[in-house]
């Protein structure tokens, strides 16, 4: 049973010349250097922040301190209370993300998919309506979000029309609600989604979708077994490229919301840090919404990043 | 090879038992804007033939085919398959299945899983039995769990071929399936597509441009040229009695002289073709009086030095070889008669040249090898296309 390149010992034996050897070393350090500037800005700007950041969140404030005023603990409460007294906002948070990533989907995959697939012979209608998706990045995302109150305004003819088929109670508002926010969270990160599913089915090959007609499919089976399965590396970037930035979003809440039950996340670390001056308390949520982040995508990607849908 | 797919008959694509059927194309045309793809053809092709659709690249062929599989609407006409008309269903609906050119096996999923697909679709309780069943026909049931993207070409073509045999169509149709494989391939797989379709008897249609695929896989060919079928029938008397210039020359090679029919009698005719008389047989000449193009294969041709060499052959032309080119079996020759061209012939190698370049040489044959044309044909049409 022993092939050429087992020793005794039963180790494999390294072929190669040590010439050869050498060269895939110089190789593989070459590999190092070229990292090196990128792994410098991830240290500076990220692993170090993070760091900080997580000593921060657990600094305590000495009793007769002025308002601001911190020193380096390790004041594990801070979590237990920030979450106790913002939970509601935090699962708000990713309830509305949840919800604007799924319509943002069901908007944006059409979207892609007229512009990817159905467009493909006719280049010219097809560019303008890419620089129409991309369009929107070229004006203030403060602004945009703003005119959406213009829309939802009760005097506006989203209003009036849900008014008029009794969709909405005649003294119902549409702005300053759950629905406005989530409206608003959908619309601005829309792109996030259509880019990376339009990018995906720009390469679909339309002669499977051929063959599968030719063997039966109808074009919804079609759909379901040859368009949705290709795209799904699409999907999936587009839906982590939207939920996450949708889930910390906090000009939205801001901007469309109410005090009463539209908070997010966001918004709450925003005015622990900048108005009640709790740099430790800001500090926890961040971090628990990071890590809260961060677990809910790994599960995402066992669940669906891996073979079952590539 | 198993035959345990040709013993059972199962259910086809709209629920009646398949043997393949006859298919009917009724003057169907295809136009794309200013184009017309396909012009008023019609066509019947009967249960279990091997058909082949022979031609150029656009002539046609592909959208014919693509009609029958319900890719392309017709622009007019009507196709029905086994009695049924079915121009107006989509192609999921249409009992075929397509072997396509470019395979389009699905990448996602496993070899048994492309092959299961269609069996799926119409809920067949079997399909995974059946569809192991068809790749051990072709040879890769050792193969079922690989993605496509794992196979050679070869393999692809033969999941491909597996993918839409597994459903018994009544009609399989085949896009130029063996145009990406290399010549030894390519013979081999045209072996086999034969004796697959011998084995299982569905009626197969083979679109092609390779004339020799075409002859030595068909029972019958149809020679498309500018969306209409110029001639149709078995592969030997295609070859043997071309009806028009293009398939004289698109189906081979062909010598065709310009002449001008003097008399008719005992169903031979007399044409003059440079000051010399050559014969042709009536019933095998499109047009019997006035302008006539007279053709003969070069290998029915005998080349000799001196003249009256083949007593019984009635036709004779001499002329100076001007080229002479030696391939191992055989030496083909191209002879310049003066009046008529270039004729081209060769001579088998029986260990002597015939003749060399510049020597007067005598082209004879028999009257009933000569085929006539209709005096207003192009001597030219088809020579080049590929």
């Amino acid at each position: 049973m022993s092939s050429p390149v087992m020793t005794k010992e039963g180790k494999v034996r390294d072929l190669r010349s040590k010439e050869e050897i050498r060269a895939e070393r110089r190789k593989g350090r070459t590999g190092v250097y070229l990292v090196l500037p990128g792994l410098l800005v991830l240290v500076l700007f990220f692993a170090l922040p993070v760091v900080v950041l997580l000593a921060m969140s657990l600094y305590t404030r000495p009793p007769g301190a002025e308002i601001g005023q911190f020193v380096p603990a390790l004041q594990f409460s801070n979590y237990a209370t920030v979450l106790g007294a913002y939970w509601p906002e935090l699962m708000r948070s990713f309830g509305f993300a949840l919800i604007a990533t799924t319509l943002a989907l069901i908007i944006g995959y059409p979207m892609a998919y007229l512009v990817a697939v159905r467009l493909r012979e006719r280049k010219l209608l097809q560019g303008i309506l890419l620089v129409l998706l991309i369009a929107p990045f070229f004006s203030s995302f403060i602004l945009r979000t703003q005119s959406w109150k213009q829309i939802l305004a009760d005097e506006g003819f989203v209003a009036q029309t849900l008014k008029a088929v009794g969709l909405l109670a005649s003294d119902g508002h549409l702005t300053a609600t759950a629905f406005a926010v989530v409206a608003g969270l959908t619309y601005n990160f829309l792109p996030f989604m259509v880019l990376p599913i339009y990018a995906n089915l720009e390469r679909l090959d339309t002669r499977l979708l051929e063959a599968a007609g030719d063997l039966y499919a109808s074009p919804l089976t079609t759909f379901r077994k040859v368009t949705l399965p290709l795209s799904a590396p699409g999907v999936f970037a587009g839906t982590l490229l939207t939920f996450i930035p949708a889930a910390g979003d906090y000009v939205n809440a801001a901007l469309l919301g109410n005090n009463r039950n539209t908070t997010m996340i966001g918004q709450v670390i925003d005015s622990r840090f900048f108005r009640v001056i709790d740099y430790p308390g800001a500090a926890a949520l961040s971090f628990v919404l990071m890590v809260s982040i961060l677990i809910l995508v790994t599960v995402y990607i066992r669940k669906f990043g891996t073979k079952d849908l590539m | 090879m198993s035959t345990s797919l040709a013993s059972e008959p199962t259910q086809a694509g709209n629920g009646r038992t398949s043997e393949g059927a006859d298919l009917h194309l009724n003057k169907i045309t295809k136009r794309f804007a200013e184009f017309h793809a396909v012009q008023e053809l019609s066509l019947t092709i009967p249960s279990g033939t091997f058909f082949a659709l022979l031609g150029p690249s656009g002539c046609g062929k592909s959208t014919t085919l693509r009609m029958i599989a319900g890719l392309e609407a017709p622009s007019s006409g009507s196709i029905s398959i086994g009695g049924q008309d079915v121009t107006g269903l989509p192609s999921h609906q249409r009992p075929v299945n397509t072997v396509f050119q470019s395979y389009a096996l699905f990448p996602h999923m496993t070899v048994l899983e492309n092959v299961a697909f269609g069996l799926k679709r119409k809920k067949d309780r079997k399909a995974m039995e059946k569809a192991r069943q068809g790749l051990e026909m072709v040879e890769l049931g050792h193969l079922a769990s690989r993605k496509p993207a794992q196979l050679s070409g070869g393999q692809q073509q033969r999941v491909a071929l597996a993918r839409a045999l597994v459903n018994r169509p009544q009609v399989l149709l085949l896009d130029e399936p063996l145009g990406a494989l290399d010549m030894k391939l390519r013979r081999q797989m045209q072996m086999e597509l034969k004796g697959i379709q011998t084995e299982v008897g569905l009626t197969f249609i083979h679109v092609t441009h390779d004339q020799e695929e075409a002859m030595t896989m068909a029972d019958i060919v149809a020679v498309m040229n500018g969306g209409r079928i110029e001639q149709m029938g078995p592969p030997r008397e295609l070859y043997e009695l071309p009806r028009t210039a293009f398939v004289a020359n698109f189906l081979g090679k062909s010598n065709l002289m310009r002449g001008v029919v003097k008399a008719s009698h005992d169903g031979v005719l007399d044409v003059e073709v440079a000051e010399t008389e050559v014969h042709v047989l009536a019933e095998r000449a499109v047009t019997h009086e006035g302008e006539i193009v007279v053709g003969v294969r070069p290998e029915k041709i005998h080349l000799s030095r001196n003249a009256g060499d083949e007593p019984t052959h009635s036709n004779e032309l001499s002329g100076t070889v001007i080229d002479a080119s030696f391939t191992g079996t055989t030496t083909e020759y191209l002879v310049d008669v003066p009046g008529v061209g270039r004729i081209g012939t060769f001579a088998q190698n029986r260990g002597e040249q015939p003749a060399d370049v510049g020597d007067t040489v005598y082209l004879s044959w028999d009257t009933s090898h000569s085929f006539g044309l209709a005096g207003d044909e192009q001597v030219a049409a088809g020579v080049n296309a590929t």
